[in-house]
């Protein structure tokens, strides 16, 4: 229990970079969650492919990192658009345990998809070398990415509530996610506000993976989906449905892992299994989450 | 509808169909078991393990209606028991030099029958205690709440050296597997399912499904009805993982990812939401499948040309499938039988 302020510090500067990644991804789960009520299981596959799509863009084109690090967003925001069509809007009418099994069947098909496409074998981020740089902060020194990473996300969020709060999409979303079927009679198009949900959700998951490679550059196909269900559970600890507490159940669950790795080394092996007690435990105690709204049962 | 729901209730507890089905099974069972080659004996076999996990995966998800995302774990906590009980203490030695197995475990080697029913026994027990507190749930919150308790299991069998082996797996475990034990008790699960189904639990289970406001204004008890739901499908689901173990001959932690359930779910959904014969089915199908397109993962050889086999290319299309069935069939997902 030896740890002197420093150290602390130095894993404060991680737990929060960590967290504002999973606050970044949850995002998306809840945006979609709020609107459809579905858990979108291939959102972990997306963030994958955010990753991926990155990794060939710098790799295979002479195009500058930044670029290639925004027009990899963007096309995965346009796959997210896609996989709304392809996976979930046939189903609208459907019930939700179809469309749930839709979802993970989407999610399966990315995973493998990309197995067959980039390889099974681990792949090396290429991290820009100016990214890559260890900063001394009064005697704390961290990596920059670790010190970008919630700068980036701050900038993305104010971007995202002013989205919300301020344009007619914005409007057009939050009257969705309060009364779908009302919203629809007063004549707000139902698809275009979903597809503009999964195109933004899908983008900021994108930034999420590019962010996750440049912080921990291994690339596998199979790297979205212990992060995608840590972040569900991340929008769910915080009120699903809510933007608020998808940002706030991202910290905790990324705070809470890595001072449970400092302060209980003894407990590195079980890191994975914290967001699923913490669930656990929430659920249990507050079904609707931390900022979540009280549901009545209607009959 | 009205006049279908009068038939569904007059028709006896094992239909012919039912019967039918179980009839050309076995028939075909003994043939495999004595005239097929080794590597068809053990597709069959593996078909008589998935028909038993099929089922279990209908108890609570096609007739409870309770999405549970669980099963890997069950079939974990299983498939280990199993194993820990009838590995030999020489073989538990040479498995643990990490770190030594617990001593209470160390000399215990049963025969294969108590071993298999007390795996399922323990998977019932953990259903038992973990479905009491996440049954509360209902939807979404249930299956994510299912899936991190299969997680957690992974997790802590990955960790405790001394128990489980930890990320090495147990090796060497007995090869009692054989088509004539999966298919007796499938048929036996097959048997087992349909009295439940058709009997007073069974009743409840399904209006809970239904309509559980409805359910529980006539008097049934939700909790108690979803909890032995639970425990019964947890039960058969550690059934399942056992087998799955002394067929394999090794178990490690990552075999027992959602990718595992993934194919469960996929077996019931292509046998229909709720069917017993369906799910036998779709059971025996989807596991020949993917034995019979194991060459797309392989490569190729034409003579003259070879063709590069892409490992993962069958489970690509098996989520094609998946999800190609879940559109197209949308509306009749959900099937009496």
């Amino acid at each position: 229990m030896n740890m002197s302020f420093m150290e602390f510090m130095q894993h404060l500067a991680n737990g929060v970079s960590l967290g504002s990644l999973y606050a970044l991804i949850a995002i998306g789960y809840t945006m979609v969650y709020g609107i459809l009520r579905l858990i979108n299981f291939a959102h972990g596959d997306i963030f994958m492919l955010g990753a991926y799509l990155t990794y060939y863009a710098i790799v295979f084109t002479s195009m500058p990192w930044y670029i290639a690090f925004i027009m990899a967003a963007v096309i995965t925001g346009l796959i997210g658009f896609l996989l709304e069509k392809i996976a979930y809007k046939p189903l609208r009418d459907a019930q939700r345990i179809t469309v749930l099994i839709s979802a993970i069947g989407a999610s399966f098909f990315l995973q493998n998809f990309a197995t067959v496409v980039f390889g099974g074998r681990p792949k090396a981020f290429p991290i820009p070398s100016i990214l890559n740089k260890i900063i001394n902060i009064g005697g704390v020194s961290i990596n920059l990415v670790t010190f970008i990473i919630p700068v980036i996300t701050i900038a993305l969020l104010i971007g995202l509530t002013y989205i919300i709060n301020k344009t007619k999409t914005g409007m057009a979303m939050r009257a969705l996610s309060k009364d779908y079927d009302t919203a629809r009679l007063m004549g707000i198009d139902v698809n275009k506000i979903i597809s503009i949900t999964f195109f933004i959700g899908s983008f900021l998951a994108a930034v999420g993976g590019i962010m996750w490679g440049t912080k921990y550059p291994q690339l596998m196909p199979l790297m979205g989906s212990m992060p995608g269900i840590k972040c569900f559970i991340a929008a769910v600890i915080g009120g699903i449905g809510n933007i608020a507490g998808a940002v706030l159940g991202g910290f905790i669950l990324g705070l809470g892992e890595i001072m449970l790795v400092a302060f209980l080394p003894g407990l590195t092996g079980y890191r994975d299994a914290f967001a699923f007690v913490l669930l656990i435990i929430i659920l249990l105690a507050k079904p609707t989450g931390l900022l979540g709204e009280k549901t009545t049962e209607k009959v | 509808m009205t006049e279908d729901r009068l038939k569904v209730e007059d028709r006896k507890v094992l239909d012919k169909n039912t019967l039918i089905l179980i009839g050309i099974l076995l028939v075909l069972a003994i043939i495999v078991n004595y005239f097929a080659n080794d590597h068809i004996r053990t597709i069959a076999n593996l078909c008589g393990i998935y028909v038993i996990l099929g089922l279990s995966m209908q108890l609570i998800n096609g007739f409870t209606g309770l999405f549970s995302l669980g099963h890997a774990g069950f079939m974990a906590i299983g498939a280990y028991t199993v194993a820990i009980l009838t590995i030999s203490p020489e073989n538990k030695a040479m498995n643990f030099f990490l770190e030594p197995i617990v001593p209470f475990l160390a000399d215990v080697q049963l025969s294969f029958l108590p071993a298999l029913i007390m795996g399922g026994i323990i998977a019932a027990i953990f259903g038992f205690l973990i479905g009491a507190p996440v049954l509360r749930l209902t939807d979404d919150y249930l299956a994510i709440a299912t899936l991190g308790f299969a997680e957690i299991i992974r997790v802590v069998f990955t960790n405790t050296q001394s128990l489980t082996n930890g990320a090495l797996g147990l090796k060497a475990i007995p090869k009692y597997s054989s088509i004539l034990w999966s298919w007796i008790i499938a048929f036996l699960t097959i048997l087992f399912m349909v009295f439940l189904t058709e009997g007073s639990y069974g009743k409840a289970f399904k209006s809970i499904k239904e309509d559980e406001i409805a359910a529980r204004s006539m008097g049934i008890n939700l909790f108690k009805h979803k909890v032995m739901s639970f425990t019964f499908s947890s039960f058969l689901a550690g059934i399942g993982g056992g087998l799955m173990a002394v067929h394999l001959g090794t178990i490690d932690p990552n075999m027992f990812r959602i990718a595992l359930t993934f194919n469960i779910i996929l077996i019931m959904v292509l046998g229909g939401i709720g069917n017993i014969n369906g799910t036998v089915i779709s059971a025996i199908v989807v596991t020949a499948a993917m034995e019979i397109l194991r060459f797309l993962d392989s490569s190729i050889n034409l003579g003259f040309i070879r063709l590069p086999g892409i490992p993962g290319m069958r489970m690509v299309i098996f989520a094609i499938i998946l999800m190609l069935v879940v559109i197209l069939r949308k509306d009749r997902l959900m099937e009496e039988n």
